[in-house]
C-alpha cells in the first residue's frame, strides 16, 4: 500500500540526512520525498511517498518518531487528504508540434511557462497519477527533459499538523 | 537560574565545566591534535579523572561498562579521524544495548571541515546510524547547552550513546559559560506513565491468567526497576525469565526463576514461553535469539502484554495485545497497586490452574537441561563457571567477551542483582570483555571484577592490560581457552558438517608470559582439581589482576540450542547427540 507520511522537523543541518539514513538502513522504500521550511523557520516540512504492509507503515512512523528533531509524524494516507506535485516538462515544440502541444497542454490544465524556436517548457501540477497520464499521452520522442517535485500532501478540513 | 558573576570561558573550559557540573568522576579517552586543548584543560584540574586506555575502541567499552555496572553515565573522549573510527565498535556496542554513554570527538577546524583535512573524518555521518543521537557544534556558544542536551538524550527515554562533535576552533574559541539546570526539547518528550485503561486491561489479564509467564529484559535493569519486578512476580507467584540482557533483573536462585530463554536459554523457559497462554513483557524486545521463528512462536495462541519505553520495539517482530508505552517503574507501581486492590477484594488467579502449570514446568525443569559430563578427565568450561560462582559466592561483578563462554557464564553463573552481569548482546562484540571490566572496576572500587573470556575475544583488546596495570585495576580474567573460537566451531560442526573453517586459534601466545609481561601474573590450569584452589588463589589476591588461562575441551559445546530460523521448543539438547 502506498502511503505519505508527512513530517514536521526541527530545521537543523543534519536533519534530512537522518531521516534519509533511517530509510535506507532499514530497507524502507522512499518513491519521492520533499521538504522545505514552514511558515515559522525553525520548523521544516518534508512529505515522504513510501509503501509497504500495515506493519512496516507503522515501524516507519514509530522509528520517524524515534528520531530527536521529529517533532511530529502523521500518515495523511490514513484520512482524507490532498496531494499535489510539481512537473516542468520540456517538449519539442518545431512548427508541425506547436499546435498539438499547446492543445495537450490545455486538457491537462498545464501552462506553458517558456518557448523557445523549437521547444516549450510546460508546468503541470496535480497528482502522482495526473502527470504520469500527461507524460503517456505524449509521443515518447517529443519529451526533452522532465522534472518533477514529488508529492506534498495535507490534510482536508479541520486536519491540521503543526507543533 | 543564572549564576551572579558570568564567566568567559574557552570552548576547552566549557567542555569540562560541562562534565564536572554533570559530577562526571571519570573520561575515558586518548589524546590527539583535534583534542588537545580539552586535554589542556584536564591536565589543569583534579576533579575529573582521565583514564587513558591503549585503543579508543576500550575508551567506549569501558565508558559503557561504566554506566552498566552503575547507573551513572560513561564518558569517553577521543580524537578526530581514526580516534573516531576506532571508537565506532565500542559506540555500537553501547548503542544495541541502549546503554547511556556520552562520547566526545576532536573535529579538525569549521573552516577545515570538507577540506580532506588531515585526520579529518565525517564523525557525525559515519556514527549517526550507532548513537541515539549526535550533534556537530558549530559556534562555541551552544557548547554548554549541547553537552547538556547530550546527557538528558543519553539517561531518558530508551537510553542510548550521544555523541558530540568539537572542531579544534571552537575549544579555543571564548564565551560566556552558563550551564543550564535543565533542558526542555520540544521534539524530544519521553512518556513515563503508562496508559491507565491499558494498564488496567493488563492487570486483569493477569488475574484470568492460567499458563502465566512473565518474560523481561535489559529494560527492567536500565530502569532499576528489579524491586518492583521482584515484588511483582512474587506476588502472583508466577513463573519468571530474563533475557540475556535482563539477568539478574530477577533473583537467579529464586525458584521461580527459570534461567535464560532462547537460543541457549533453558529447555523450561523456552517451553513455558511457548506454552503459557499470558505472557507480561517488560522491557525485553522479542530478539531474534530469543523468539527464533515468529511464525513458529504464533502457533500456539496467548495473550501478551508488552511494556517498553520505545514503541519501536512493540508490535515489530510479535504482535502483541496490550502494547504498554511506559517507563518501566512507573507501570509497575500502577499494576501494583491494582494488583493490592484485586487481592484485597479476593480476586486472584485460580491457584489450582497455577498449581498445574507448576507442576508441568517442574517437569520440564527435571529434564536438567544444563547437565554435563562431570566426570570428564579434561576441564569443562562449565565446571569452572559453577566453581566461579561458588569462591565468589555470587557477588562477583562479571564481565564477559563473546562466544561459548558467554553463554556458559549466563546460564551457570547465577546472578541475584541487576548490574553484576555486563556483557554485549545486541552487537555481540569479541573484545568487550576486558575493557568493560575496566569501566566497571572504576565504577565500583571494592567489588570482585571477573572478566570471563576465550583465548581469540580476550586477543582482540588484549593492550588493555596495559591500562589495568596502569590504573592498578585487580580483575580476574577467566580465560576459557578452547583453541577455538568455539562458537564458530559449534555452528561449523552441527550446520557445516565438521568443518572446521578458520576458526582454530592457531600460534596462541602463552598467556601466563604475556600477562607477566604486562606486569600482572597469570596462572595455566589444566586439571580440573586445579580449578577450585586456582580460582581461590587468584580471589585472595585483591590487589592484583591474575589472568587465569583455564585449558577446556576444546569439543564442548553450548546446549540446549535452537538452530537458526527454528521454533524456540525446537531445541537440540546435549542428551540428543
Ligand atoms: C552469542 C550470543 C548468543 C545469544 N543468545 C541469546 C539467548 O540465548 N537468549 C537471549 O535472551 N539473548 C541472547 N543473545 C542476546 C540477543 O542478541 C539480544 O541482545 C537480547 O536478547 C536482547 O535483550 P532484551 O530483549 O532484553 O533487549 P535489550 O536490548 O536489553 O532492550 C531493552 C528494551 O527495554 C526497553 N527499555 C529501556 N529502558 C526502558 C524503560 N525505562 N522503560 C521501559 N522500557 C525500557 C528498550 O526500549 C528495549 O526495547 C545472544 C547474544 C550473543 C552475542
Ligand atoms: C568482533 C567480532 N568478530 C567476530 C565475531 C563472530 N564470533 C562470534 S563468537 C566467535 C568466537 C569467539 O571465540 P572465543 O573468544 O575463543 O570464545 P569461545 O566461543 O571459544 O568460548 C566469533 C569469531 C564476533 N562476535 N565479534
Ligand atoms: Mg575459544
Amino acid at each position: 500500500m502506498r502511503h505519505i507520511i508527512s513530517i514536521l522537523v526541527e530545521n537543523e543541518a543534519g536533519a534530512l540526512s537522518r531521516i534519509a539514513g533511517l530509510f535506507s538502513a532499514r530497507g524502507y522504500n522512499i518513491e519521492s520525498l520533499t521538504v522545505a521550511p514552514t511558515e515559522d523557520a525553525s520548523l521544516s516540512r518534508m512529505t515522504i511517498v513510501t509503501s509497504g504492509s500495515d506493519d512496516v507503515i507503522e515501524q516507519i512512523t514509530k522509528q520517524l518518531n524515534k528520531l530527536i528533531e521529529v517533532v511530529k509524524v502523521v500518515d495523511l494516507s490514513e484520512a482524507e487528504h490532498i496531494e499535489r506535485e510539481l512537473m516542468l516538462i520540456k517538449v519539442r515544440a518545431g512548427p508541425r508540434e506547436r499546435e498539438e502541444m499547446k492543445r495537450m497542454a490545455d486538457i491537462f490544465r498545464g501552462r506553458i511557462i517558456d518557448v523557445s524556436d523549437n521547444s516549450y517548457t510546460i508546468e503541470l501540477t496535480g497528482d502522482g497519477a495526473k502527470l504520469d497520464a500527461f507524460i503517456r499521452a505524449l509521443e515518447p520522442g517529443v519529451i526533452m527533459e522532465t522534472v518533477r517535485t514529488g508529492t506534498s500532501g495535507i490534510g482536508r478540513g479541520n486536519r491540521i499538523l503543526r507543533a | 537560574m543564572d549564576r551572579v558573576k558570568t564567566e568567559v570561558l574557552t570552548g576547552a573550559e566549557i567542555v569540562v565545566r560541562c562534565l564536572q557540573e554533570e559530577g562526571v568522576e571519570y573520561v575515558f579517552g586518548y589524546p590527539g591534535g583535534a583534542v588537545l586543548w580539552i586535554y589542556d584543560e584536564l591536565f589543569k584540574q583534579d576533579r575529573i579523572r582521565h583514564v587513558l586506555v591503549r585503543h579508543e575502541q576500550a575508551a567506549a567499552h569501558a565508558a559503557d561498562a561504566y554506566s552498566r555496572s552503575s547507573n551513572k553515565v560513561g564518558v569517553c573522549l577521543v580524537t578526530s579521524g581514526p580516534g573516531v573510527t576506532n571508537a565506532v565498535t565500542g559506540i555500537a556496542t553501547a548503542y544495541m544495548d541502549s546503554i547511556p554513554m556520552i562520547v566526545l570527538t576532536g573535529q579538525v577546524p569549521t573552516h577545515a571541515i570538507g577540506q580532506d583535512a588531515f585526520q579529518e573524518c565525517d564523525t557525525v555521518g559515519i556514527t549517526r546510524p550507532c548513537v541515539k543521537h549526535n550533534f556537530l557544534v558549530k559556534d562555541v556558544r551552544d557548547l554548554a547547552a549541547t553537552i547538556k542536551k547530550a546527557f538528558h538524550i543519553a539517561t531518558t527515554g530508551r537510553p542510548g550513546p550521544v555523541l558530540v562533535d568539537i572542531p579544534k576552533d571552537i575549544t579555543t574559541q571564548r564565551c560566556e559559560f552558563h550551564y543550564p539546570e535543565s533542558i526542555s526539547m520540544r521534539s524530544y518528550n519521553p512518556v513515563k506513565r503508562g496508559h491507565p485503561g491499558q494498564i488496567r486491561k493488563a492487570v486483569q489479564l493477569l488475574l484470568e491468567a492460567r499458563r502465566p509467564m512473565v518474560y523481561t529484559g535489559g529494560g527492567v535493569i536500565l530502569s532499576n526497576a528489579s524491586g518492583q519486578l521482584r515484588e511483582l512476580v512474587k506476588t502472583l507467584g508466577f513463573p519468571c525469565t530474563n533475557t540475556l540482557m535482563g539477568l539478574g533483573a530477577y533473583p537467579g536462585t529464586d525458584r521461580q526463576f527459570l534461567g535464560m530463554l532462547g537460543m541457549h536459554g533453558t529447555y523450561e523457559a523456552n517451553m513455558a514461553m511457548q506454552h503459557c497462554d499470558v505472557l507480561l513483557a517488560i522491557g525485553a524486545r522479542f530478539d531474534d535469539r530469543v523468539i527464533g521463528n515468529p511464525a513458529h512462536f504464533a502457533q500456539n495462541p496467548r495473550k501478551i502484554i508488552h511494556i517498553d519505553i520505545d514503541p519501536s520495539s512493540i508490535s515489530k517482530r510479535v504482535k502483541v495485545d496490550v502494547p504498554i508505552v511506559g517507563n518501566i517503574p512507573d507501570v509497575l507501581d500502577e499494576m501494583l497497586k491494582l494488583l493490592a486492590a484485586a487481592l484485597c477484594e479476593g480476586r486472584r488467579p485460580d491457584p489450582a490452574a497455577l498449581a498445574d502449570w507448576w507442576r508441568q514446568i517442574d517437569e520440564w525443569r527435571a529434564k536438567d537441561c544444563l547437565k554435563y559430563d562431570r566426570s570428564a578427565a579434561i576441564i569443562k568450561p562449565q565446571f569452572v563457571l559453577e566453581k566461579l560462582y561458588e569462591v565468589t559466592q555470587g557477588e562477583a561483578i562479571v564481565t564477559s567477551d563473546v562466544g561459548q563462554h558467554q553463554m556458559w557464564a549466563a546460564q551457570f553463573y547465577k546472578f541475584d542483582r541487576p548490574r553484576r552481569w555486563i556483557n554485549s548482546g545486541g552487537l555481540g562484540t569479541m573484545g568487550f570483555g576486558l575493557p568493560a571490566a575496566m569501566g566497571a572496576q572504576l565504577a565500583n572500587p571494592g567489588a570482585t571484577v571477573v572478566c570471563v573470556t576465550g583465548e581469540s575475544s580476550i586477543q582482540m583488546c588484549l593492550q588493555e592490560l596495559s591500562t589495568c596495570k596502569q590504573y592498578r585495576l585487580p580483575i580476574k580474567i577467566v580465560n576459557l581457552n578452547n583453541k577455538y573460537m568455539g562458537m564458530v566451531r559449534q555452528w561449523q560442526q552441527f550446520f557445516h558438517g565438521n568443518r572446521y573453517s578458520e576458526s582454530y586459534m592457531d600460534a596462541l601466545p602463552d598467556f601466563v608470559k604475556l600477562a607477566e609481561g604486562y606486569g600482572h601474573s597469570g596462572m595455566k590450569i589444566e586439571r580440573p582439581q586445579d580449578v577450585e584452589p586456582a580460582l581461590r588463589e587468584a580471589l585472595a589476591r585483591k590487589n592484583d589482576l591474575v589472568f587465569l588461562d583455564f585449558i577446556t575441551d576444546p569439543a564442548e559445546n553450548v546446549y540446549p540450542m535452537v538452530p537458526g530460523g527454528k521454533g524456540i521448543t525446537e531445541m537440540i539438547l546435549a542428551e540428543d547427540l
